[in-house]
């Protein structure tokens, strides 16, 4: 429910042939050697971004690991604890761990963006190259279906799906990857389309490449590099969207920790306890800065 | 009128149409009869004819074609029937709350477009790299930030903290301030970063070089060149930022706790009151369906290579 | 707004003060691992109503010090030492805003690529009184009837209708003379034309050269011309300036550099450029065909339509026949929109032509469909003009030249392997290249793969669709010259696609000239320059630069 989408449907299309049009010279140097370029070339945002998403799977994967507190189950008589050595992070109204619930939450936050996340690459990336390489009528039907997709706001969309499924957070992803089919279709599309124009695929059929074999060959490895930059850029999307689902209250169902619901429940304590909503959210940022820093250095790299 | 125009309105009344038929099928269809029962609840206090009325209205005891095709024509006369939780037509409901959405909805709108052209300009005339990469890199927080997240630290931070605003009973004027910021960062940051990618393309093209031989300054280029060639193409995103302008609003407003459209949305969903989420989603449809026709429209009036050649000699 | 200095000569000073002087120039780029030179200590001077080439090939520094000179490098480009001495006074060191107050009056530019140089939503009369804006030259009405006189004396027709319409509504051509009226406007001292006509069919070359020699005459306004063409340099130029990998290989007078040249690069150069090159088929041993008259290619009244827009239909070519005799080399020539690539693609059979027949080998290709279409593409071979786009750019070189292959009668593995490298060494390509990828190499080494992938089904016939453009001569030379031998041992059959008739006449047997869809000559290719038959072939052999080298009136 952020900018990122608009920013997806609107931007990858034209990135492509950024060429070295000012000064061919220039590129012309670049022919150094070996390891000490690869090493100059490694940027800290990006080795930052890959710490912040290795820290917060193994969150999900092993949230025992890092926090010995009960992420449901609060203590007596530690409400609402200001941050301290004991709870790094304080303490929540029913004197629930805020480090522990953010760690615990990591899970649902990530495993329902993956689902979204696949649940809009599979079936939009499919509809997007069977419209791409059929072309003619099926071409027409698929990305007309896609329009309607665009045309209800994202939000709205998932809110009637999620009344259609019932609220959870299983429902809530299912119902943002769906949103994210249309995006998901075009740019697959538009990508098969322009690789299917190259000069090379048709030399692929001009050497008696059959259909099947120039798209396994060169139409999909050279259109899927940026759907799975654009997948990258949707994680971040989607984390933020299940959150926003979560916190107007139709994701998990408290007293599960889940990102949104955790700022959602802290707004209660805004003057008394202002940690439990600021670092959840600083979290999600975080989260999502990295997965979109990751997905634009997908774009960059082309072998 | 052209082919083109009238094609182009056919093709958004067939896109128009399809999006009213997908939200009937997801809302409407597949709950079925179920909704309807809710009207019997007593605490609606409706009366054995008002709801033989409701009935009738959605052609409820018709086979579920016909209930579509009764759902059309109420659609296409005003009628977007009956709210289950509060028993009143669906209309009044939207009308009632259209007013506050679209204060804040317009003023939201504005002000990212000030953010998004402020920092686009601050960008391109930055004179160091690094203030530049400085600036273009704020886009990207504000796109990561949770719309809901930043509404409640403005709140956290302007009235608990600073006490500017009263939390309790807030002028009409103070009461707005807050929920337009909260919507406008995340409008103005996706606005922000295509501009800015717009400008950084339109100044490696060639006839800028021109005009900078000419002996045109940087900020004359900027002026006169770049500007009108970068802010055509966001043109295009208008119907999309709609969407997001809807979307946000309907959380700022939960957030805040005011009563507009985003409101009536989520009370909606709570009530499971498909009737008026379906108003909304088909509303809200006419209004991208028509933002992007007019978009399309009209581009030609800015941009000439997109109009018709009139007679002109090759 | 005037600069500090006047920088028009006094009378007195005229002979002996260049307009422009260049001296021990050196320009960086910043790259990956800090800046790196590109232009090494270039020295040139410029002296009034003189023309003065700066000849070079991709990558030899002619552009960044064609920028440097006008201040308007690329933003990561830095200026790194030596003098820029406009009228005697050093602007090397001067700010941007210093600059604004000489550019477009005391020096100006005229671009490559007319199609991108223009402003496209601002009308043609806006974007020349620009200029006269920037540099405050009168009245609005002052400036409005200025316009016009610009564009009439750059040979517009319908000045008036011209200002008022956008660039996209203009021809290349015309664009470019657009773009010479802002150059010309404030009569300046120096006008810098980088490539100016590169990107113009050679008609219309042959026109903007005309002009831009005829109003620098009529104003006696000093032109420093940046050209990858030594032709176009000889015709034009006063002096000539070689350049290559950014250091100065030779510089002098033109009749002297090409009568007399010093430098090992510029008689490699001189001997590579196709236009000024004697006619090598004279020399060429021609494959003996024993055995009956076989034609390889059999075009037979192609005619192809297209739809544009809704009913309206474009007639691509119509009713070109012509034969290709089996091992020799024919040539369709023509400029954009003639219809070449058109022929090309409906021969490759890659499109249905509208009525008219192909026989490739005896085969008819316009018959073909399905699995037959794709068995005989075996016989024919496509070559395209851009290596960097005709090879995918994630396969492997090996995977490049082994996948045609894969398409056919599987080999085994090991067999398939010997016959990609066989054909690579073929081409005169290492085996080192199989492991790397098409980035990894240069312009010349993709076209040579994109051959050797042509290659390697062992085809009858090759078709080269402006397959040695894209190259710098040097290369195209080899690439030729590589051509040549593959046709003689292997007895293949080429059609050669290209607009540069120099290029044409050296390697072709027969040829077809194509004008507007039309076949408007053809013949033996000696023939058809010696006599050419129709108007448009005279025009277009009289278009082709270098020509005039060896004419002393052109010198002044």
């Amino acid at each position: 429910m952020t900018g990122l989408n608009t920013i997806g449907r609107s931007l990858l299309r034209d990135d492509q042939d950024v060429l070295d049009g000012a000064s061919p010279e220039a590129a012309r140097v670049s022919s150094g050697a070996g390891w000490l370029k690869t090493v100059k070339s490694i940027r800290p945002g990006l080795v930052l971004a890959w710490f912040v998403m290795a820290v917060v799977v193994l969150w999900a994967l092993f949230p025992q690991w890092f926090t010995s507190y009960n992420p449901t189950v609060g203590v007596a008589r530690q409400q609402l604890r200001a941050p301290s050595a004991e709870h790094w992070l304080g303490t929540d109204a029913l004197g629930r761990d805020l480090l522990a619930r953010i760690i615990h939450g990591a899970g649902n936050s990530l495993s329902g963006a993956l689902v979204a996340v696949g649940v809009g690459l599979l079936v939009g990336t499919t509809l997007g190259i069977v419209a791409g390489s059929a072309r003619g009528r099926i071409d027409g039907a698929i990305m007309r279906g896609v329009d309607v997709l665009l045309s209800i706001p994202q939000l709205l969309l998932s809110l009637s799906i999620v009344i259609l499924l019932g609220f959870g957070i299983v429902n809530a992803a299912i119902a943002v990857g769906i949103t994210s089919i249309a995006s998901f279709a075009r740019l697959a599309r538009s990508e098969v389309v322009r690789v299917r124009a190259s000069d090379y695929v048709e030399a692929a059929f001009g050497s008696g490449g059959t259909f099947g074999r120039v798209l396994l060959r060169h139409i999909l490895p050279n259109s899927l590099t940026s759907v799975i930059a654009f997948a990258a850029l949707q994680l971040g999307w989607a984390i933020l969207t299940i959150s926003t689902l979560g916190f107007l209250g139709y994701g998990a169902p408290p007293p599960t920790p889940e990102w949104g619901l955790l700022i959602a429940e802290g707004r209660n304590y805004l003057a008394r306890a202002w940690w439990l909503t600021t670092v959840p959210g600083i979290v999600v940022i975080l989260v999502v800065l990295s997965a979109n820093r990751i997905s634009q250095s997908f774009g960059k790299a082309r072998p | 009128m052209s082919r083109y125009v009238i094609g182009r309105i056919g093709q958004a009344a067939l896109v128009l149409w399809a999006a009213f038929t997908v939200s009937f099928i997801l809302l409407q269809a597949l709950p079925g009869d179920a909704i309807l029962i809710k009207f019997l609840n007593p605490e609606l206090g409706l009366g054995p004819e008002q709801i033989a009325d409701i009935r009738a209205a959605y052609a409820a005891d018709s086979p579920l074609p016909v209930q579509y095709l009764h759902t059309v024509a109420n659609f296409l006369t005003g009628n977007f029937g009956y709210s289950i939780h509060a028993g009143v037509p669906v209309g009044d409901l939207i009308l009632a709350n259209l007013p506050q959405t679209l204060w804040l909805a317009s003023l939201g709108f504005l002000l990212s477009v000030v953010v998004a052209v402020a920092l686009a300009a601050l960008s391109a005339l930055a004179p160091f790299s690094w203030l530049r990469a400085f600036i273009q890199s704020i886009p990207a927080l504000f796109i990561s930030t949770p719309v809901f997240w930043l509404g409640i630290l403005l709140i956290q931070i302007f009235s608990f903290q600073l006490r500017l605003i009263p939390v309790i009973n807030p002028g009409p004027w103070q009461a707005l301030v807050l929920p337009v910021l909260t919507l406008a960062v995340p409008i103005s940051a996706p606005l922000a970063q295509i501009l800015m990618r717009n400008i950084d393309h339109v100044l490696t093209e060639p006839f800028v070089a021109v005009a900078r031989a000419k002996g045109a300054s940087h900020r004359w280029v900027l002026w006169k060149h770049v500007a009108k060639n970068a802010v055509l193409p966001t043109l295009t995103i208008g119907g999309i930022l709609f969407g997001e302008l809807l979307a946000g609003a309907v959380v700022t407003e939960a957030v805040f706790g005011l009563n507009g459209l985003g409101g009536l949305t989520q009370r909606s969903v709570n009530d499971q009151d498909v009737a008026v989420l379906q108003a909304i989603v088909v509303f809200s449809a006419g209004a991208f369906v028509l933002i992007n026709l007019t978009v399309d429209l009209l581009y030609p009036v800015f941009d000439p290579r997109l109009r018709v050649k009139q007679g002109a000699v090759a | 707004m005037t600069s500090a200095i006047s920088l028009r000569p006094t009378a007195t000073d005229v002979a002996d003060v260049p307009v422009l002087e260049v001296d021990g120039l050196a320009v960086a780029y910043r790259g990956p691992e800090g800046f790196q030179r590109v232009v090494h200590e270039v020295s040139l001077r410029v002296r009034p109503g003189e023309v003065v080439a700066l000849v070079g090939e991709s990558g030899s520094g002619k552009t960044t010090t064609a920028q440097a000179v006008i201040g308007l490098l690329a933003e990561n480009g830095r200026l790194e030492g030596g003098a820029i001495r406009l009228n005697g006074t050093d602007v090397a060191g001067w700010s941007q805003k210093r600059l604004d107050g000489i550019r477009g009056q005391k020096i100006s530019l005229i671009p490559q690529d007319p199609t991108s140089s223009l402003n496209p939503v601002k009308t043609i009369g806006a974007q020349v009184a620009e200029v006269l804006q920037i540099h405050r030259q009168g009245s609005r009405a002052e400036i409005g009837a200025r316009v016009i006189e610009l564009l009439t004396r750059v040979g517009l027709s319908q000045p008036e209708l011209r200002a008022k319409q956008y660039p996209h509504e203009l021809s290349g051509g015309m664009r470019q003379r657009v773009l010479i009226a802002i150059a010309i406007a404030l009569r300046p001292a120096l006008i810098i034309a980088d490539e100016p006509t590169s990107a113009l069919d050679v008609t219309v070359q042959k026109r903007i050269l005309d002009l831009i020699d005829e109003l620098r005459r009529e104003d006696g306004t000093a032109v420093l011309l940046v050209t990858h063409d030594l032709g176009v340099a000889a015709d034009r130029a006063n002096h000539i300036v070689v350049l290559k990998g950014g250091r100065i290989q030779e510089q002098g007078p033109t009749a002297e550099v090409l009568a007399a040249p010093r430098s090992e690069y510029t008689r490699q150069l001189l001997a590579d450029a196709p236009s000024l090159g004697k006619t090598r088929s004279a020399a060429r041993s021609k494959p003996v065909h024993i055995g009956p008259r076989r034609d390889a290619i059999v075009v037979e009244n192609l005619v192809q339509d297209f739809a544009v827009g809704g009913r309206e239909v474009f007639r691509a070519l119509a009713g070109v026949s012509f034969t290709v005799r089996r091992g020799t080399t024919h040539a369709i020539v023509g400029e954009s929109g003639s219809g070449k690539t058109t022929t090309a693609r409906s021969i490759v059979g890659f499109q249905k032509p509208t009525a008219g027949r192909i026989l490739v080998d005896g085969i008819d290709v316009t018959s073909l469909r399905g699995e037959n279409l794709r068995r005989f593409r075996k016989t024919i071979q496509l070559v395209y003009q851009n290596p960097f786009a005709s090879l995918d750019p994630r396969q492997t070189i090996f995977q490049i030249v082994e996948e045609p292959l894969l398409n056919f009668d599987p080999l085994p593995r090991d067999d398939r392997a010997r016959k990609v490298e066989a054909i690579l060494d073929r081409v005169g390509l290492p085996p080192a290249v199989l492991t790397r990828r098409p980035h990894a190499l240069s312009g010349g080494q993709r076209q040579r793969v994109a051959i050797a992938r042509a290659l390697v089904l062992d085809p009858q016939v090759l078709v080269l669709d402006e397959a040695v453009s894209a190259l710098d001569v040097t290369v195209q030379a080899q690439i030729l010259t590589l051509l040549d031998e593959l046709q003689q041992a292997l007895g293949l059959t080429y059609l050669f696609i290209s607009h540069d008739l120099a290029v044409v006449r050296q390697i072709s047997d027969t040829v077809s000239v194509l004008h507007n869809g039309r076949l408007v000559d053809g013949g033996a290719v000696e023939d058809v320059f010696q006599r050419p038959g129709s108007p448009y072939t005279r025009e277009l052999i009289a278009a082709i630069p270098g020509g005039r080298n060896l004419d002393p009136r052109s010198f002044r």
